[in-house]
């Protein structure tokens, strides 16, 4: 079985298919208001290696995705592919690690126990110290489970997805409970477990986790996706730029005309101006006013990006999963 | 394959669990002294049965029953935890998981079976190893339908309701099984033979001739468990839609 699957995964680093697939997935489920349409036909497919965030506001079909990838639940429409088998085979075979979003630990086990507990149901499973080790819970190993740290806790769950010593790792917004520092510790983690090779899929609603985090972002709102992409390309795709100088005596409106430029404002002496092609605009902008100086321009978020794509803030409304007349 | 350390591991966390543990095999214990002790020669009319041997089987059918539907209540907190969808994440099946669940259950109830088997020879109860080996036979094989009952319990009930469901469903089916007290004629008598408890408290009249159950008792016990086991597997296939 082993062998089959560094067969498959060998295979999948020439070819992209041999990954993640999903194909044309739909999945709707009985709410207290009727059906939810929470995934409406998505395509996504993701190279073995590959580190992808998959971002949306809740209530966009994230979970309702990860658990259909991982056989948790049957799509209405559409097909899944791991590693070129169906989610269960792949799991079964030892393949898929998961973290879910819900998820607490059973108690009366030691960290070392439950983490071999776990290993013990793997065909080919990591080293229990190992998974230790790189979760950085050797010290933790002899405690019990129910007197954890939040922090400890997702460490361990952690480790519990990785003892598997899985090729795909899916992470369904895994630092969601955790401060700021648990979060940091958490991504470092990761990133060093991803940097042997593997290929990681996690969901997030925080941006700047998908930014520093993964190589590619792939936006869902409403149960579709609205962009997939590298994150940097995502953000200049969208992502206005703003340009300020100091710049007195010069009309606002001759401002606004200047090429690339898409608005204008005014405060005192200095100019802040909207950019939709910045490199146009600051050329513009030196050869009419060489008096421009405190020149800045920075770069639009990864926020505003997902604001101008899904169109509306990063809400938990109820509204979020109902179908809405007319949109897309 | 992989289920033997599974249960290895669910066996080591349910006898480390010492609140659990000490409540589950006590109170059993507990109401067998303070009810057969003063009087344990004495003989229950219309049973043929000491004090003794009475309540020491009377009490680990409630002991065992309630051994076998406690599964319940530790599938339920597993669900609500999450940590039932993190199995079914990972290649453990269905199967070895039950499997594993009943045979933890089937531990706490040999434990309570013996403690009671203890308390019963000090005071006086006294049988030939052949009959205490009946005798735990057929309530090994009472315990099946309740083994089912634990599953489905497990799965239709959140923590919350866990706990004053199996409370009241263990007392009810004691009380008409003819565990308090002995059911020799009636409405209760003739509706209790209908109930798996009825049967796991029958198992006491192996101390009189050798023989507790005649056909009816195993057809009963047959239809219960396969009707709970049914209900079982339609509860778990129920509840793993996401919660």
């Amino acid at each position: 079985m082993t062998t089959q699957a560094i067969a498959q995964l060998d295979g999948a680093t020439i070819e992209p298919s041999g990954g993640v697939c999903l194909h044309g997935l739909v999945k709707s489920y009985r709410g207290p208001e009727g059906p939810i349409r929470a995934v409406r036909g998505i395509e996504v497919s993701i190279a073995a290696g590959e580190t992808v965030a998959l971002l949306g506001p809740n209530g966009a079909g994230k979970s309702t995705t990860i658990d259909m990838l991982l056989g948790l639940s049957k799509p209405d429409g559409g097909t899944v592919s791991v590693f070129g088998r169906p989610p269960r085979e792949a799991v079964d075979a030892g393949l898929v690690g998961a973290m879910l979003q819900t998820g607490g630990l059973i108690r009366d086990l030691s960290v070392r126990e439950l983490v071999g507990m776990m290993a013990s149901l793997y065909p080919d499973p990591m080293d229990v110290e190992e998974a230790l080790e790189v979760t950085g819970l050797n010290a933790t190993g002899g405690q019990r489970t129910h007197k954890l740290s939040g922090g400890q806790t997702q460490r361990v769950r952690f480790a519990l997805a990785i003892v598997c010593n899985p090729d795909l790792l899916v992470l369904d917004e895994p630092t969601v409970a955790l401060d700021v520092e648990g979060r940091r510790e958490f991504w470092s983690i990761m990133r060093e477990f991803a940097a042997r090779g593997k290929t990681v899929l996690f969901a997030t609603h925080y941006l700047e986790e998908a930014d520093s985090n993964a190589d590619r972002a792939i936006l869902m709102a409403h149960g579709r996706i609205v962009a997939d992409g590298p994150t940097t390309e995502i953000k200049a795709r969208v992502g206005r730029r703003t340009l300020r100088a100091t710049l007195p005596d010069v009309n606002q409106s001759s401002l606004a005309g200047l090429p690339g430029v898409a608005a204008a404002e005014r405060h005192g002496a200095v100019v802040i101006l909207s950019c939709i092609d910045s490199d146009q605009s600051i050329r513009a902008l030196l050869e009419q006013y060489p008096a421009a100086k405190d020149i800045e321009i920075t770069g639009g978020s990864l926020e505003d990006a997902f604001l101008e794509l899904t169109g509306e803030p990063d809400a938990d409304g109820p509204d979020a999963d109902k179908p809405q007349p007319g949109t897309r | 394959m992989n289920g033997i350390a599974y249960t290895r591991y669910e066996l080591l966390r349910t006898f480390r669990n010492r609140r659990f543990f000490l409540f589950s095999l006590g109170f059993p214990l507990i109401f067998f002294w303070l009810i057969a002790a003063p009087q344990h020669n004495k003989v229950i009319s219309g049973t043929g049965l000491t004090y003794a041997t009475y309540y020491m089987v009377s009490l680990a059918s409630f002991g065992t029953m309630m051994s076998m539907i406690s599964t319940g209540a530790r599938i339920a907190g597993e669900r609500q935890a999450g940590w039932t969808r993190q199995l079914r994440i990972s290649p453990l099946s269905v199967r070895a998981y039950f499997r594993a669940k009943v045979l933890t259950a089937y531990a706490m109830a040999l434990s309570s079976l013996l403690l009671l088997y203890i308390s019963g020879s000090l005071l006086g109860v006294s049988l030939s190893a052949g009959r205490w080996l009946a005798m735990t036979g057929l309530i090994m094989v009472g315990l099946l339908p309740f083994a089912a009952l634990g599953i489905l319990v497990g799965h239709l009930v959140n923590t919350d309701s866990v706990g004053p469901l199996m409370g009241g469903l263990v007392s009810i089916l004691a009380f008409l099984g003819g565990a308090w007290f002995a059911i020799t004629s009636g409405f209760l008598h003739a509706f209790g033979q209908f109930l798996p408890s009825w049967w796991l408290v029958q198992a006491r009249n192996v101390a009189l001739d050798g023989h507790a159950w005649g056909a009816r008792g195993w057809i009963t016990v047959a239809a219960w468990t396969a009707i709970l086991a049914a209900g079982a597997a339609w509860a778990y296939r129920r509840d793993t839609a996401r919660v």
